[in-house]
């Protein structure tokens, strides 16, 4: 959704809207009368409204309140991933990215949780389950030589993100899902999401768990 | 209670991120939330006089409204708009002298506004005592006019810091044109609503 206060051009593209509404509805004031204003106005303004709020802007630019981050010129991965965020070939993906940049990298495992727990406010037993797959990933990276940290995020994905981005300023994102068919994430679109809200580099990890626990029985 | 104290130790629980809303963000959309009920009350006011109080026709006779003078004041301030955004995107191209023209010709669009405006009050025939409607439609202009007031102060600061080298094209070197473009454009949004309801319907 478009914030018309998120950038100067939002806020110009939201001006040039206001314009084409408010020409309307004068122009029926005038040749009609103002109660057909009135109408015009209340039949109108969610049109403009929708088409408004629910388009792409041509050029994503970052957030003003995104632009001041300092930064102290390393390559910054965030990683966002759940029941996958130990599985190899995420860990292999994140280290061959971490070395080839000599990058910072941030884990964010959410705390995935049922609809009931999530509005009763019932989230230990599931922050608690991702601390504990985020600690056993970390260490995985911490032995590959990796300068990683991790925490635990919003059950919702492109949320987790978001709340990540304000603490740590990355350049590319990586986020890993399971096979499409067992990918709970992948059948609500969290990647395409992710893509259409943030204006930095997606990187999609498929971890196939079930076939690298296969692999590692047959070695 | 001592069992919740002791999970948690001497210190509080770690709060859930998603409750940290950035400071910035949330001072944007508190401002703007404060500013649209600003208006609204004065709205609200304008409407309540022009539909609750009887009137055979509104303006109440004998005086009128200077729609066509408000109308070339909308279109300056609509062009100002425009300038203030052809400003924005030189500076983002590196684009000097861009940027100090855009910012000069939006100040001067802007106090021909003002300047407009004070000439009108002067010679519009009535007075914020004369009737609600009087007082509803000077509030409003009057409110409005405030802000043209203090959009031309960040302006004015924004055109002498960029006459002065400051500003450039990365995204944090122009937040001090940025924001008051922002600015700008919600008191731009704020008179064609104004004009609408006021002058027009």
């Amino acid at each position: 959704m478009r914030n018309p206060v998120r950038t100067e051009a939002e806020a110009f593209s939201f001006v040039i809207a206001v314009v084409a509404l408010f020409a309307a509805v004068a122009l029926v004031g005038i040749f009609v009368n103002g109660w057909a204003a009135l109408v015009a106005f209340v039949v109108l303004a969610p049109v403009v409204g929708y088409r408004y709020f629910s388009s792409d802007p041509k050029v994503v630019e970052p957030a003003v309140w995104d632009r001041s981050r300092d930064a102290d010129g390393r390559h910054r991965i965030l990683v966002v991933a759940n029941e996958t965020v130990a599985g190899r070939s995420l860990r292999d993906e994140v280290v061959r990215r971490a070395v080839e940049r000599d990058a910072q990298v941030l884990v964010v495992t959410p705390a995935l949780n049922t609809r009931i727990r999530h509005w009763t406010s019932d989230e230990d037993t599931a922050r608690g389950a991702a601390q504990a797959r985020l600690d056993e990933s970390l260490a995985a990276l911490s032995r590959d030589g990796i300068d990683a940290q991790g925490t635990v995020g919003d059950d919702d994905p492109c949320q987790a993100i978001e709340d990540a981005l304000r603490m740590f300023a990355a350049d590319e994102i990586v986020v890993s899902t399971h096979p499409a068919g067992r990918s709970n994430w992948l059948e609500h679109g969290v990647v395409e999401r992710a893509k259409e809200r943030f204006d930095l580099p997606i990187t999609h990890v498929v971890v196939d768990l079930e076939r690298e626990a296969g692999a590692r029985r047959t070695a | 209670m001592s069992a919740h104290a002791e999970a948690h130790g001497a210190h509080p629980p770690v709060a859930n991120r998603s409750s940290r809303v950035d400071s910035r963000l949330l001072g944007i959309y508190f401002f703007i939330a404060s500013e649209v009920m600003l208006f609204g009350s004065f709205f609200s006011a304008y409407f309540f006089a022009r539909v609750a109080v009887p009137h055979d026709e509104w303006p109440p006779k004998p005086y009128e409204l200077p729609v066509y003078l408000a109308l070339l004041n909308t279109i300056i301030l609509v062009s100002s708009s425009f300038t203030m955004h052809w400003a924005l995107q030189s500076i983002k191209r590196n684009n000097r002298s861009g940027l100090i023209a855009g910012l000069a010709i939006t100040f001067g669009l802007g106090l021909t506004f003002l300047l407009i405006q004070a000439r009108e009050y002067t010679r519009i025939g009535f007075s914020p005592h004369d009737l609600a409607f009087g007082t509803t439609f000077f509030g409003l202009t009057g409110l409005h006019g405030c802000h043209v007031f203090l959009g031309l102060t960040l302006l004015g600061i924004a055109l002498v810091r960029s006459l002065r080298g400051h500003y450039g094209p990365a995204g944090h070197d122009h937040l001090g044109v940025e924001i008051p473009g922002i600015y700008w454009h919600f008191v731009d949004v704020m008179w064609i609503v104004v004009y609408t309801t006021v002058y027009v319907l």
